[in-house]
């Protein structure tokens, strides 16, 4: 048996003013015919009105056994919420 | 649709030691997602490949039974809704395979232990589709035993399944409604139509009831997946659940459930069951069914008969490929 068509990542955009966000992948041979599996595969009741498809390859992922040193400086530096700061409650308005 | 606890042969998982093994089981008692670039026990990740695939070639073999019946739907409206759902099908196919992809078995490889025959895939779909009432009671029952089986599987520990799984539910239900209201309509109808609900129901029932795998006695993966969180109930509890929902259905449509030993039980109030034929069920899973043959075949006849569709477009994708490239050398000057 043959290999497989490339792999590609599918991103679908649910409505106008939203992100495109990650749905799943398929197999196609061109981008164009990528585009229509998708259209098939993920949007058959109008779950979207625009894709991205992304050839799988392409894709550069952090590497979960690094998570903890690229997320962790931003774990003590609580002051970059609001609620870090106490407000008197009769100050309106902030 | 159509998860089933196949059990089949392969070696029993082996749970994996050492302290890798002690944190990823700490994060699935947690209820944290596994993902495909984390760490993982060897023995998960050959049972989630083994189970989702089987799942994916379920969908797709599933395609065929209720394709059978495309062209002789009785009117518009039903081709169109039967056209619909089976196409589903083969999109529940499609999240499966891809699911299955992120643990690293290739799509072809999948393909390959399905038409050779290495893959096992539900057992339902080796009956026959003898009339129409069988579309309806396929829906009904069928796509009915799979939600059962596959609305806890939306909260399994491996991520992409879980997510694959919450799409396929969403659109299962159509499915089984569509199905009820075929019976619903035949029941409703002539004496001839009444007969024909009656048989499908009939020869679809016990089928149905053995979606769910073996009993747990005879269930030997369950511990495990369960303690993995691939599996949240055992297969009798799911078959439970399923024949106290659906018993109800079948006396509303006013057709009777094709065991002599049914009972409601008013004291834990479960319907009991007449004792199951397990010897039908081994046989149809090893290959002996009205239609194993047959179903393979037409997978078969199908992936030779696209051979050359997959080939042309393969040529087209690369001929595209050397266009754009000589384009990109003639701007840039080069020769
Ligand atoms: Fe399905
Ligand atoms: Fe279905």
């Amino acid at each position: 048996m043959s290999g497989d068509w490339p792999l590609y990542e599918v991103f679908v955009r649910s409505r106008g003013g939203l992100e495109h966000r990650h749905v799943g992948s398929l197999h196609a041979a061109d981008s164009r015919m990528a585009i229509e599996h998708a259209r098939d595969v993920y949007t058959r009741r109008q779950e979207g009105v625009s894709l991205w498809v992304v050839p799988s390859t392409l894709i550069v992922a952090s590497d979960p056994a690094e998570a903890d040193a690229l997320f962790e400086p931003a774990r003590d530096k609580i002051y970059r919420h609001p609620t870090f700061y106490v407000i008197p409650d009769e100050v309106k308005n902030l | 649709m159509y998860t089933q606890a196949l059990d089949s042969p392969g070696k029993d998982p082996v749970a994996a030691t050492g302290e890798a093994a002690e944190r990823f089981q700490a994060r699935v008692d947690a209820d944290e997602k596994i993902e495909p670039k984390d760490w993982m026990p060897e023995a998960y990740r050959q049972t989630l490949i083994r189970q989702i695939s089987q799942h994916a070639h379920s969908e797709i073999v599933g395609m065929l039974p209720e394709g059978n019946w495309i062209t002789r739907a009785p009117s518009l409206r039903r081709k169109a809704v039967l056209i619909a759902k089976v196409q589903d099908e083969g999109g529940h196919g499609m999240y499966l395979y891809s699911a299955a992809e992120t643990l690293g078995v290739s799509r072809a490889q999948m393909v390959e232990q399905l038409l050779s025959g290495a893959a096992k895939y539900s057992s339902i779909f080796n009956y026959p589709t003898l009339t129409w009432a069988d579309v309806g009671a396929i829906g009904w029952l069928v796509d009915g035993a799979a939600i059962m089986n596959q609305v806890p599987i939306c909260r399994c520990s491996y991520g992409p399944y879980a997510r694959a799984m919450v799409r396929i539910c969403r659109e299962e239900s159509f499915h089984q409604r569509q199905g009820f209201e075929i019976m619903m309509t035949l029941a409703r109808g002539g004496a001839a139509q009444k007969a024909m609900a009656q048989d499908a129901l009939d020869r679809w029932w016990w089928p149905s009831v053995m979606m769910f795998g073996p009993s747990d006695a005879d269930s030997k993966h369950t511990a495990q997946s369960m303690r993995w969180k691939i599996k949240r109930f055992s297969n009798d509890e799911l078959r439970q659940k399923f024949i106290d929902v659906t018993v109800p259905q079948a006396h509303f449509l006013g057709l009777t459930l094709p065991d002599a030993h049914l009972r409601l039980d008013e004291v834990s109030g479960h319907y009991e069951i007449g004792p199951i034929d397990w010897s039908e069920f081994h046989a149809v899973l090893k290959g002996n069914g009205p239609c194993n043959r047959e179903r393979l075949e037409a997978r078969r006849a199908a992936h030779a008969a696209g051979e050359w569709v997959r080939e042309a477009a393969a040529a087209h994708a690369r001929k595209l490929e050397d266009r754009a490239a000589t384009a990109q050398h003639q701007e840039r000057g080069s020769p």
